[in-house]
């Protein structure tokens, strides 16, 4: 059994699986559109959550939440249920397909037997949609937005991935469904311009003190790095600035990445709002994207020891500058969007 | 980034149906999802972490040879795990697993046990069961 299901990859796995559920039910939504109506933006720099002994950057919002804000905005109701027993979270899995409904599942990267050996990081925060199931071979057919075609995985191995222990964050088994979709779209317009506000709430409301999140975040961070050299030692510096290369650019974390999916963003939010002053502010995150690029080479250079290597310090001054950008970008952006009528 | 600047790079990727999909500005100045084959900018910060585990797993596998750990001890460092999450994911306590880091424990353990943690750490039993000459 498998649903009609059109697969389609995508730059970042949430917003995938939310743009591929939606067109399922008929409603053929850009990912870009997706991820900026939930407001996915954000950056956050904590260093005392480690992952495999590096601190955890990250350049979107928490795992779960575009689904949830960009379903509730567009006037879908969807749900979403977590699990202490494993084997009730596969009962239901099969319940939910049974009756032709994809459904979402958050699952741990360790165990996704169809993904590079390289990348089996104990990373738990995938976003995968089930959208079919071979009861005779034990299998079910799973579109991941991360690769260009629907792959399968066996019974054992989903059950595996839906309960990975430890990593970044504990999973219960969670899955997500629509289980009601609008007669019809609702006007876009207000709520285009309301997420717009609130990513650049988001980015730069939080109060100095507390300097994790937003553009603080990417402030702070700029002002750890020159330090690493002299407090970890040169071979856990390279590491470190690896790892922020890693979340920055890895598949399902994006980073620069997603400075450009929201371009793509503000040039729709241009189209549907009729304010052409979005599409400057596209070029503006554009730019900012290709500053970001070009800190993540700099920064190779310095961890592959290069000849022509750039110092901690140029790497510094540059997120320094992008998180100087990035703050006057989202203050002048908020006023645009406030202004629209 | 224009499209013709998305790096095409192939190299953790290639063999696998994983891509990477990435937004780009079209000559017109649109913009356009590209499918990536992956940059090397990213695959060197995802090697440099795994040539690191494998110089830390190096002491490790003296050790074993030297009859001093087994060679789960070596297998769960160079499969990024720690006795807690080997202990969760296997279903094995961790007092067990704790036990199974001593080299003449391992060797008593049944088939059944040894596919277990096998499975854990996704590799094969022939694997588990040695660690590299070199």
């Amino acid at each position: 059994m498998e649903l009609d299901f059109i697969h389609k990859p995508a730059g970042h796995c949430e917003n995938g699986v939310t743009a591929n559920m939606m067109r399922f039910y008929g409603f053929d939504l850009p990912e870009p559109l997706i991820f900026g109506i939930a407001y996915g933006m954000f950056f956050s720099h904590i260093p005392f959550i480690k992952l495999a002994g590096l601190p955890v950057s990250s350049f979107r919002t928490f795992p779960g939440a575009l689904f949830g804000r960009a379903t509730k905005a567009l006037g879908f109701k969807s749900t979403t249920e977590r699990f202490l027993i494993e084997e009730n979270a596969m009962k239901k899995l099969d319940e939910k397909l049974a009756e032709g409904i994809p459904v979402g599942c958050v699952v741990g990267m360790y165990y996704l037997p169809y993904m590079p050996i390289e990348y089996r990081f104990p990373f738990n925060g995938h976003n995968i949609c089930i959208v079919g199931r071979d009861e005779a071979a034990g299998t079910y057919t799973v579109s991941d937005p991360n690769c260009i075609e629907k792959v399968t995985i066996s019974r054992k191995d989903l059950q595996k991935v839906r309960f990975t222990k430890g990593g970044t964050y504990p999973l219960f088994g969670q899955m997500y469904w629509i289980n009601k979709v609008p007669k019809q779209l609702p006007d876009l317009k207000p709520i285009v311009l309301k997420s717009i506000q609130k990513n650049c709430w988001f980015m730069t409301s939080e109060p100095s003190v507390i300097p994790f999140f937003g553009c603080n975040g990417i402030d702070y961070l700029a002002s750890r790095i020159p330090t690493w050299k002299e407090t970890l030692g040169e071979r856990k510096a390279a590491l470190n600035l690896a790892q922020i290369i890693r979340m920055l650019e890895e598949i399902g974390t994006g980073g620069a990445g997603f400075r450009f999916m929201y371009g793509a963003y503000l040039q729709l939010a241009a189209q549907i709002t009729g304010e052409n002053q979005f599409k400057e502010f596209s070029e503006r995150i554009t730019a900012i994207g290709d500053d970001w690029r070009t800190f993540a080479s700099d920064a190779a250079s310095i961890f592959k020891r290069r000849k022509d290597a750039c110092t901690y310090d140029h790497v510094a001054a540059q997120i320094a500058a992008i998180g100087k950008q990035e703050r006057a970008f989202y203050n002048d952006l908020v006023k645009v969007a406030k202004a629209v009528k | 980034m224009k499209v013709e600047d998305v790096p095409q790079d192939g190299k953790f990727l290639v063999d696998s149906v994983a891509r990477d999909v990435c937004y780009a500005v079209d000559e017109q100045g649109n913009y356009q999802a590209v499918v990536s084959k992956g940059w090397d900018v990213k695959a060197d910060a995802l090697q440099i972490v795994l040539d690191d585990v494998i110089e830390q797993c190096e002491p490790i596998r003296q050790r074993v040879l030297r009859h001093e750990v087994s060679p789960l001890a070596y297998h769960m460092e160079k499969n990024l795990m720690d006795i807690d999450m080997l202990a969760d994911n296997s279903g094995i306590s961790k007092r067990k697993v704790k036990k199974h880091m001593e080299y003449d424990e391992f060797q008593k353990l049944d088939r059944e046990t040894l596919e277990n943690y096998a499975y854990t750490l996704r590799i094969t039993v022939d694997e588990l069961v040695t660690v590299p000459e070199k």
